[in-house]
């Protein structure tokens, strides 16, 4: 009985923390649906101990918190895996930033704009969609040979 | 625009200010007639500023983005400002400016032009483990390509319009993917590669390493870099610009 109370407030603990960084605006919302599940998932649990042992012997483990254990790891793994990701991407970004900003740097300090100022991948994606060039792009002709 | 009709030098610089200003001034007087730009990785030494003195044009990234960035972001440049012909030269005078025109002749016949350090030319020498990782990767891309080629690695390198634009949607900064992963990627994406024979000068500043450990990671990282560009998903070029 005294575990469950531990439990008990550990989850509610997880679940308003998650609340109040949500509100606050500190953690957004596509992050803060794994961590809601999570906290729904122990929850659940500590409502209905029984389901855990139910659950653990319909996949084959013996124990209960064998199954326990096995899921939380894998769920870590997943969430770094995830992290991991977001870092690479984020990484890429602030590099097109960098070579933006060092590129509208130079441009702005010699007095002209490149003549594919108004964003060359613009006018390329258009180009590669097949849709009519928009003809108040400043010198995109000049790009063309 | 007049930029167009020159070709470009593309020149990472990440604190090279010890030699930087006497490699911009003999390429000046090697090839009058190609524009230059610095792109200054972040440097914490002036670099940027002893290269604006010699009167070219200087990119400064905000931090250091590592080589391969540096160069991504010249390319970018180029290809904005519709340079047709751009060259990839070291900073640290290891290019002869002697060789640039002919690197640049190579496109001629190829979308892209590689100035290979081995091909019977000057007296640049690598030794054991380092030698066997770039002759095996050699091979391996030379098959791909369908021409033979002895130095992959090599950063001094010539591209058209099509291959610079190529360059800009895929030129990993990591070391190693800037070389190996984006010239597999670019033969397989349809763009024709052929090497033009260039010495090789001994840096004016810094040591080249032959550790043998070294050379073994060397070894390990151009492999994962040649394998995961083989299995990568290439790009559809677009059309010869």
């Amino acid at each position: 009985m005294r575990a469950i109370i531990f439990f008990c407030i550990i989850t509610v603990a997880i679940l308003t923390t998650i609340l109040l960084l949500l509100r606050s605006g500190k953690l957004k919302e596509k992050h803060a649906l794994l961590w809601t599940l999570i906290g729904i998932a122990c929850l659940v649990l500590v409502t209905f101990p029984g389901a855990l042992d139910a659950v653990a012997h319909l996949v084959g483990f013996q124990v209960g918190s064998n199954l326990l254990f096995t899921l939380a790891i894998l769920l870590l793994m997943g969430v770094c895996l995830q992290l991991s990701l977001q870092m690479s991407a984020q990484e890429d970004k602030v590099r097109r930033l960098a070579e933006e900003a060092a590129i509208l740097r130079h441009d702005l300090e010699a007095g002209r704009p490149s003549p594919g100022h108004r964003s060359a991948r613009i006018v390329r994606d258009l180009a590669l969609a097949d849709a009519p060039a928009p003809g108040d792009l400043p010198g995109a002709d000049g790009r063309m040979e | 625009m007049a930029e167009g009709s020159r070709p470009l030098i593309i020149m990472p610089a990440w604190n090279e200010v010890a030699s930087i200003t006497t490699t911009l001034t003999e390429t000046q007087a090697a090839v009058p007639n190609i524009d230059i730009l610095v792109v200054d990785d972040g440097s914490t030494d002036g670099t940027a500023d002893a290269a604006e003195q010699t009167g070219v044009a200087v990119l400064r990234l905000p931090f250091n983005l590592g080589v391969g960035g540096a160069t991504r972001a010249g390319y970018e440049y180029a290809e904005r400002h519709g340079y047709h012909h751009v060259i990839r030269v070291d900073a640290d005078g290891q290019h002869d400016p002697a060789d640039i025109s002919r690197v640049l002749a190579g496109l001629d016949i190829a979308d892209i032009s590689i100035g290979a350090r081995f091909a019977e030319h000057g007296d640049y020498a690598v030794r054991g483990p380092r030698k066997w990782a770039m002759g095996l990767l050699a091979a391996i891309i030379s098959r791909l390509a369908h021409t033979p080629l002895t130095d992959i690695t090599s950063g001094f390198r010539a591209t058209n319009r099509r291959a610079t634009q190529q360059f800009c949607r895929h030129y990993p900064a990591e070391y190693l993917g800037d070389t190996v992963d984006a010239l597999v990627m670019a033969v397989r994406s349809g763009l024709t590669v052929t090497q033009v024979p260039v010495s090789m000068r001994t840096r004016r500043a810094g040591v080249p390493s032959h550790n043998p450990l070294k050379a073994a990671v060397y070894l390990a990282r151009s492999l994962v870099a040649l394998l995961l560009a083989l299995t990568r998903r290439p790009l559809t070029t677009g059309s010869e610009g």
